[in-house]
Protein backbone atom coordinates (compact mmCIF):
# COMPACT_ATOMS: atom_id res chain seq x y z
CA UNK A 1 0.00 0.00 0.00
CA UNK A 2 2.82 2.64 0.93
CA UNK A 3 4.67 1.52 -2.11
CA UNK A 4 1.61 2.17 -4.34
CA UNK A 5 0.91 5.42 -2.42
CA UNK A 6 4.57 6.71 -2.81
CA UNK A 7 4.94 5.84 -6.49
CA UNK A 8 1.17 7.62 -7.06
CA UNK A 9 1.71 10.57 -5.35
CA UNK A 10 5.88 11.21 -6.59
CA UNK A 11 4.26 10.59 -10.26
CA UNK A 12 1.08 13.18 -9.91
CA UNK A 13 3.47 15.58 -8.02
CA UNK A 14 6.06 15.24 -11.18
CA UNK A 15 3.45 15.20 -14.19
CA UNK A 16 1.78 18.77 -12.90
CA UNK A 17 5.50 20.28 -12.88
CA UNK A 18 6.16 18.70 -15.70
CA UNK A 19 3.47 19.60 -17.40
CA UNK A 20 3.96 23.54 -16.16
CA UNK A 21 7.77 22.93 -17.68
CA UNK A 22 6.34 21.89 -21.15
CA UNK A 23 4.42 25.43 -21.51
CA UNK A 24 7.74 27.29 -20.89
CA UNK A 25 9.91 25.19 -23.32
CA UNK A 26 6.97 25.23 -26.10
CA UNK A 27 7.05 29.28 -25.54
CA UNK A 28 10.82 29.50 -25.87
CA UNK A 29 11.05 26.64 -28.67
CA UNK A 30 8.46 28.78 -30.97
CA UNK A 31 9.39 32.09 -30.46
CA UNK A 32 13.07 32.07 -30.38
CA UNK A 33 14.18 28.96 -31.84
CA UNK A 34 14.22 25.06 -30.73
CA UNK A 35 17.98 24.65 -30.57
CA UNK A 36 18.16 27.35 -27.85
CA UNK A 37 15.54 25.87 -25.77
CA UNK A 38 16.71 22.68 -25.94
CA UNK A 39 19.79 24.08 -24.93
CA UNK A 40 18.37 25.73 -21.71
CA UNK A 41 16.45 22.64 -21.26
CA UNK A 42 19.70 20.16 -20.93
CA UNK A 43 21.29 22.80 -18.92
CA UNK A 44 18.72 22.57 -16.70
CA UNK A 45 18.45 18.56 -16.37
CA UNK A 46 22.47 18.46 -16.03
CA UNK A 47 21.45 21.12 -13.02
CA UNK A 48 18.97 18.88 -11.24
CA UNK A 49 20.82 15.53 -11.35
CA UNK A 50 23.82 17.60 -9.70
CA UNK A 51 21.67 18.54 -7.07
CA UNK A 52 19.60 15.31 -6.48
CA UNK A 53 23.06 13.62 -6.61
CA UNK A 54 24.15 15.61 -3.92
CA UNK A 55 21.47 16.06 -1.76
CA UNK A 56 19.79 12.30 -1.95
CA UNK A 57 22.97 10.69 -0.44
CA UNK A 58 23.55 13.05 2.19
CA UNK A 59 19.67 12.32 3.34
CA UNK A 60 20.37 9.07 3.96
CA UNK A 61 23.29 10.04 6.13
CA UNK A 62 20.47 11.46 8.64
CA UNK A 63 18.64 9.42 11.32
CA UNK A 64 15.44 8.23 10.22
CA UNK A 65 13.27 9.89 12.74
CA UNK A 66 14.71 12.96 12.42
CA UNK A 67 14.64 12.90 8.62
CA UNK A 68 10.81 11.71 8.72
CA UNK A 69 10.16 15.06 11.54
CA UNK A 70 12.03 17.61 8.79
CA UNK A 71 10.76 16.19 5.79
CA UNK A 72 7.12 15.76 7.43
CA UNK A 73 7.29 19.48 8.40
CA UNK A 74 8.25 20.24 4.95
CA UNK A 75 5.72 18.63 3.38
CA UNK A 76 3.17 19.45 5.25
CA UNK A 77 3.77 23.21 4.97
CA UNK A 78 4.04 22.49 1.28
CA UNK A 79 1.47 20.63 1.41
CA UNK A 80 -1.07 23.00 2.41
CA UNK A 81 -0.23 25.61 0.21
CA UNK A 82 -1.31 23.43 -2.64
CA UNK A 83 -3.97 22.55 -0.97
CA UNK A 84 -5.27 25.69 0.10
CA UNK A 85 -4.62 26.82 -3.53
CA UNK A 86 -6.65 23.95 -4.94
CA UNK A 87 -9.55 24.50 -2.21
CA UNK A 88 -9.58 28.12 -3.36
CA UNK A 89 -9.57 27.14 -6.76
CA UNK A 90 -12.34 24.63 -6.38
CA UNK A 91 -14.68 26.82 -4.82
CA UNK A 92 -14.42 30.12 -6.81
CA UNK A 93 -12.43 32.16 -4.58
CA UNK A 94 -9.24 31.70 -7.07
CA UNK A 95 -9.42 31.58 -11.16
CA UNK A 96 -8.80 27.70 -12.32
CA UNK A 97 -5.02 27.42 -13.16
CA UNK A 98 -5.33 27.71 -17.32
CA UNK A 99 -2.50 26.11 -19.23
CA UNK A 100 -3.47 27.70 -22.52
CA UNK A 101 -3.50 30.91 -20.86
CA UNK A 102 0.11 30.58 -20.01
CA UNK A 103 0.83 29.39 -22.93
CA UNK A 104 -0.37 32.55 -24.47
CA UNK A 105 1.25 34.84 -22.30
CA UNK A 106 4.40 33.20 -22.44
CA UNK A 107 4.39 33.24 -26.03
CA UNK A 108 3.52 37.04 -26.30
CA UNK A 109 6.14 38.03 -23.87
CA UNK A 110 8.70 36.01 -25.39
CA UNK A 111 8.25 37.45 -28.86
CA UNK A 112 8.44 41.03 -27.52
CA UNK A 113 11.33 40.72 -25.37
CA UNK A 114 14.44 42.20 -26.92
CA UNK A 115 16.93 39.79 -29.07
CA UNK A 116 21.03 38.89 -27.86
CA UNK A 117 23.24 36.46 -28.83
CA UNK A 118 25.85 34.24 -26.48
CA UNK A 119 27.59 31.34 -27.42
CA UNK A 120 25.40 31.00 -30.50
CA UNK A 121 22.56 30.91 -28.84
CA UNK A 122 19.39 32.94 -28.59
CA UNK A 123 20.29 33.93 -25.04
CA UNK A 124 16.27 34.56 -23.87
CA UNK A 125 15.10 31.59 -25.17
CA UNK A 126 17.86 29.72 -23.10
CA UNK A 127 17.59 31.40 -20.23
CA UNK A 128 13.64 31.16 -20.10
CA UNK A 129 13.85 27.23 -20.71
CA UNK A 130 16.61 26.89 -18.52
CA UNK A 131 15.17 28.79 -15.71
CA UNK A 132 11.58 27.13 -16.21
CA UNK A 133 12.72 23.62 -16.18
CA UNK A 134 14.92 23.91 -13.19
CA UNK A 135 12.19 25.67 -10.63
CA UNK A 136 9.65 23.19 -11.99
CA UNK A 137 12.44 20.22 -11.73
CA UNK A 138 13.39 21.28 -8.31
CA UNK A 139 10.04 20.97 -6.84
CA UNK A 140 9.98 17.39 -8.16
CA UNK A 141 13.48 16.77 -7.10
CA UNK A 142 12.01 17.98 -3.79
CA UNK A 143 9.40 15.49 -3.60
CA UNK A 144 11.37 12.61 -5.14
CA UNK A 145 14.32 13.07 -2.61
CA UNK A 146 11.90 13.93 0.55
CA UNK A 147 9.11 11.43 0.18
CA UNK A 148 11.68 8.45 -1.00
CA UNK A 149 14.29 8.99 1.85
CA UNK A 150 11.64 9.32 4.61
CA UNK A 151 10.44 6.07 3.55
CA UNK A 152 13.61 5.13 2.25
CA UNK A 153 12.97 4.41 -1.02
CA UNK A 154 14.03 7.30 -3.38
CA UNK A 155 13.74 4.56 -5.95
CA UNK A 156 10.24 4.31 -5.93
CA UNK A 157 9.97 7.76 -5.86
CA UNK A 158 12.15 8.33 -8.91
CA UNK A 159 10.49 5.68 -10.44
CA UNK A 160 7.13 7.34 -10.26
CA UNK A 161 8.71 10.74 -11.46
CA UNK A 162 10.71 8.93 -14.14
CA UNK A 163 7.21 7.25 -15.44
CA UNK A 164 5.30 10.78 -15.29
CA UNK A 165 8.44 12.77 -17.24
CA UNK A 166 8.47 10.31 -20.29
CA UNK A 167 4.41 10.56 -20.61
CA UNK A 168 4.66 14.37 -20.61
CA UNK A 169 7.83 14.34 -23.06
CA UNK A 170 5.94 11.32 -25.24
CA UNK A 171 2.57 13.11 -25.07
CA UNK A 172 4.31 16.94 -25.54
CA UNK A 173 6.62 16.20 -28.39
CA UNK A 174 3.48 14.54 -29.96
CA UNK A 175 0.77 17.68 -29.57
CA UNK A 176 3.83 19.94 -29.71
CA UNK A 177 0.87 22.11 -27.81
CA UNK A 178 0.39 22.72 -24.06
CA UNK A 179 -1.41 20.00 -22.37
CA UNK A 180 -4.60 22.32 -21.26
CA UNK A 181 -6.85 19.13 -21.72
CA UNK A 182 -4.67 17.49 -18.62
CA UNK A 183 -7.15 17.88 -15.25
CA UNK A 184 -4.46 20.27 -13.98
CA UNK A 185 -6.86 21.47 -11.62
CA UNK A 186 -7.85 17.76 -10.17
CA UNK A 187 -4.47 16.85 -10.23
CA UNK A 188 -3.05 19.91 -7.82
CA UNK A 189 -5.89 19.06 -5.93
CA UNK A 190 -5.14 15.32 -5.37
CA UNK A 191 -1.03 15.99 -5.05
CA UNK A 192 -2.45 18.55 -2.20
CA UNK A 193 -4.20 15.68 -0.79
CA UNK A 194 -0.99 13.52 -0.73
CA UNK A 195 1.61 15.71 0.47
CA UNK A 196 -0.45 16.67 3.05
CA UNK A 197 -1.41 13.07 4.13
CA UNK A 198 2.37 12.01 4.15
CA UNK A 199 3.30 15.21 5.97
CA UNK A 200 0.52 14.66 8.82
CA UNK A 201 1.84 10.58 8.96
CA UNK A 202 5.67 11.27 8.94
CA UNK A 203 6.02 14.51 11.15
CA UNK A 204 3.27 12.69 13.95
CA UNK A 205 6.35 9.77 13.40
CA UNK A 206 8.95 11.81 13.67
CA UNK A 207 7.52 13.85 16.72
CA UNK A 208 7.92 10.91 18.49
CA UNK A 209 3.95 9.88 18.55
CA UNK A 210 2.80 6.51 16.73
CA UNK A 211 -0.04 5.70 14.49
CA UNK A 212 -2.48 3.36 15.69
CA UNK A 213 -1.84 0.30 13.59
CA UNK A 214 1.85 1.96 12.39
CA UNK A 215 1.66 2.13 8.28
CA UNK A 216 -1.94 1.11 8.13
CA UNK A 217 -3.06 3.83 9.49
CA UNK A 218 -1.92 6.11 6.29
CA UNK A 219 -5.52 5.26 4.15
CA UNK A 220 -6.64 6.49 7.36
CA UNK A 221 -5.03 9.86 7.49
CA UNK A 222 -5.60 10.13 3.62
CA UNK A 223 -9.26 9.39 3.95
CA UNK A 224 -9.59 12.77 6.46
CA UNK A 225 -7.72 15.03 4.61
CA UNK A 226 -9.86 14.20 1.64
CA UNK A 227 -13.36 14.90 4.15
CA UNK A 228 -11.79 17.96 5.37
CA UNK A 229 -10.69 19.23 1.54
CA UNK A 230 -14.35 18.24 -0.13
CA UNK A 231 -16.46 19.89 3.38
CA UNK A 232 -13.84 23.27 3.16
CA UNK A 233 -15.02 23.31 -0.82
CA UNK A 234 -18.85 22.76 0.05
CA UNK A 235 -18.25 25.58 2.93
CA UNK A 236 -16.48 28.43 0.60
CA UNK A 237 -18.51 27.44 -2.27
CA UNK A 238 -21.90 28.16 -0.27
CA UNK A 239 -20.21 30.90 1.62
CA UNK A 240 -18.86 32.60 -1.84
CA UNK A 241 -23.03 32.10 -3.47
CA UNK A 242 -24.36 33.73 0.07
CA UNK A 243 -22.04 36.66 -1.08
CA UNK A 244 -22.64 37.18 -4.50
CA UNK A 245 -26.06 36.49 -5.37
CA UNK A 246 -26.62 35.23 -9.18
CA UNK B 1 23.99 40.82 -1.52
CA UNK B 2 20.73 41.01 -3.98
CA UNK B 3 21.48 37.46 -4.97
CA UNK B 4 21.60 36.40 -1.89
CA UNK B 5 18.40 38.13 -1.02
CA UNK B 6 16.31 36.42 -4.16
CA UNK B 7 17.91 32.93 -3.03
CA UNK B 8 15.98 33.45 0.25
CA UNK B 9 12.85 34.62 -0.95
CA UNK B 10 12.79 32.10 -3.62
CA UNK B 11 13.20 29.17 -0.89
CA UNK B 12 10.95 31.37 1.57
CA UNK B 13 8.17 31.40 -1.27
CA UNK B 14 8.75 27.62 -1.90
CA UNK B 15 8.64 26.30 1.49
CA UNK B 16 6.57 29.07 3.68
CA UNK B 17 4.60 30.42 0.62
CA UNK B 18 2.02 33.16 0.99
CA UNK B 19 0.89 32.38 4.79
CA UNK B 20 3.21 32.48 6.83
CA UNK B 21 0.61 31.98 9.56
CA UNK B 22 -0.20 28.49 8.30
CA UNK B 23 3.70 27.62 7.96
CA UNK B 24 3.76 29.00 12.07
CA UNK B 25 0.99 27.01 13.16
CA UNK B 26 2.57 23.42 11.58
CA UNK B 27 5.66 24.03 13.24
CA UNK B 28 3.78 24.95 16.67
CA UNK B 29 1.58 22.19 16.20
CA UNK B 30 4.47 19.99 15.48
CA UNK B 31 6.55 20.72 19.23
CA UNK B 32 2.99 20.06 20.60
CA UNK B 33 2.69 16.88 19.43
CA UNK B 34 6.53 16.53 20.39
CA UNK B 35 5.74 17.46 23.77
CA UNK B 36 3.11 15.40 24.21
CA UNK B 37 4.72 12.17 22.87
CA UNK B 38 7.63 12.75 25.19
CA UNK B 39 5.24 12.63 28.11
CA UNK B 40 4.27 9.50 26.84
CA UNK B 41 0.83 10.67 26.01
CA UNK B 42 -1.25 9.07 22.73
CA UNK B 43 -0.24 12.14 20.69
CA UNK B 44 -1.40 10.52 17.21
CA UNK B 45 -4.32 12.48 17.39
CA UNK B 46 -3.17 16.31 17.67
CA UNK B 47 -1.58 17.43 14.38
CA UNK B 48 -4.45 16.07 11.98
CA UNK B 49 -6.47 18.24 14.36
CA UNK B 50 -4.10 21.06 14.21
CA UNK B 51 -4.18 21.22 10.55
CA UNK B 52 -7.66 21.31 10.12
CA UNK B 53 -7.40 24.34 12.32
CA UNK B 54 -4.73 25.58 10.50
CA UNK B 55 -6.19 24.93 7.32
CA UNK B 56 -9.80 26.73 8.13
CA UNK B 57 -7.30 29.27 9.50
CA UNK B 58 -5.65 29.88 6.28
CA UNK B 59 -8.74 29.58 4.36
CA UNK B 60 -10.80 32.07 5.90
CA UNK B 61 -8.12 34.62 5.52
CA UNK B 62 -7.78 34.56 1.99
CA UNK B 63 -11.30 33.89 1.26
CA UNK B 64 -11.68 37.64 3.49
CA UNK B 65 -8.99 38.95 1.46
CA UNK B 66 -10.29 38.05 -2.12
CA UNK B 67 -14.06 39.31 -1.24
Amino acid sequence: MTAGFLIASAFLASAVEFVEALTIVLAAGVTRGWRSALTGLAAATVALAVIVAALGPALTLIPISALRLVVGALLLAFGLQWLRKAILRASGYKPLHDEAAIFARELEEARTAEGGQRAGLDWYGFTLAFKGVLLEGLEVAFIVVTFGSAQGRIDLAALGAGGALVLVVIVGVLVRAPLARVPENTLKFAVGVMLTTFGIFWATEGAGAHWPGDDASLPVVLAFVIALSAASVALLRRQRAEAVPA
Amino acid sequence: MSRIRAFGRFWWNFVVGDDWIAAAGVVVAIGITAALAAEKIAAWWFLPLAVAIVLAGSLRREARNSS
